[in-house]
């Protein structure tokens, strides 16, 4: 079944994805103050809190910074899901840079944890990092369009 | 739910942590000692935690690590086996061919000719995802696997490594 008829059916303005975070002040201090994201939307309601940041340079983007809580899920699944990100187990993230060596070593001197130093495979370079809860980032530098 | 003990999220961020170290250079030794220290768990209690949080003892999951990343070698470059051996943290070629078709059934030699003789589509995918989807999945420890092996098949327990 062909469905490149319908790509262009919707029109998409914006996109929010959010990650599961252990602490959410701790995961906006990492993002905020060392990945250079900025708060898009900070709302609370009770104990329920909507975080969302976001990249000056992806302004179409935001990066929801949510902690799985009752009442959107059960205690006994926010338990679960709690390990499965300290456990890393989450999907993978990834960041696209212009520049992987530079970011690398602007970021570990801002004390950000990475778990593979810049690391270069067929002309596209590497590195990754986890969060403080535990979410992984690979962040990349793309190979440059071949002249 | 499993009936594997369940830890805290903060104590499974630590033990991560000794995970991705070991990720990081698997070609290293990682006595549990080093490892316990990493996640500031006492040396005691670290292979059972370890093994609680990640489905397996923390040796063997250094074992698959490094015979994905020998398997990766043998793949993508031409170096001699014996130096991807020593690339990759064994001290001999025999005990590095003996582990590595214990685990994967067939030879290094074997695992390059067939690897390089298929044409890979995976050229989009992020080198450590195609990496890990190609980790060997150890559910058991190797000796137990050759142990059933060698029942299965009769082979005697000290046969030679093939060339």
């Amino acid at each position: 079944m062909n469905h490149s008829a319908l790509a262009n059916d919707i029109a998409v303005t914006g996109l929010v994805i959010g990650l599961y975070v252990h602490d959410q002040d701790e995961a906006h201090d990492f993002y905020v103050g060392k990945l250079g994201f900025r708060v898009h939307t900070d709302a609370r309601n009770g104990d329920y809190r909507w975080l969302t940041v976001q990249h000056p340079d992806q302004p179409a983007f935001q990066l929801g910074l949510f902690a799985p809580q009752p009442p959107t899920v059960d205690e006994d699944t926010a338990k679960t899901l709690r390990e499965a990100v300290a456990k890393g187990a989450m999907p993978p993230l990834v960041l696209v840079v212009d520049d992987c060596r530079a970011a690398y070593e602007r970021l570990r001197a801002r004390g950000v944890e990475f778990t593979q130093e810049p690391t270069e495979r067929y002309g596209s370079v590497d590195a990754n990092f986890r969060d403080p809860s535990g979410n992984g980032w690979k962040m990349i530098e793309a190979r440059k369009a071949s002249a | 739910m499993s009936d594997r003990t369940r830890h805290a999220p903060e104590l499974l961020r630590r033990l991560l942590r000794a995970k991705d170290r070991m990720d990081a250079a698997s070609h290293e030794a990682w006595p549990v000692q080093r490892l316990a220290r990493v996640s500031h768990v006492s040396p005691a209690h670290f292979a059972r935690a370890f093994k609680d949080a990640f489905g397996m003892p923390p040796h063997r999951y250094l074992l698959t690590r490094r015979i994905e990343r020998a398997s990766a070698l043998l793949r993508d470059t031409d170096q001699p086996i014996l130096d991807i051996a020593l690339q990759t943290g064994w001290n001999s070629l025999g005990t590095f061919g003996r582990t590595f078709r214990d685990v994967t059934g067939e030879s290094p030699r074997e695992l390059r000719a067939r690897a390089q003789s298929a044409a890979h589509a995976l050229d989009q995918v992020p080198g450590c995802f195609v990496s890990a989807a190609q980790r060997p999945g150890l559910t058991i420890a190797v000796s137990e696997k050759r142990r059933r092996e060698a029942g299965d098949t009769v082979v005697a327990p000290n046969k030679k490594e093939s060339p």
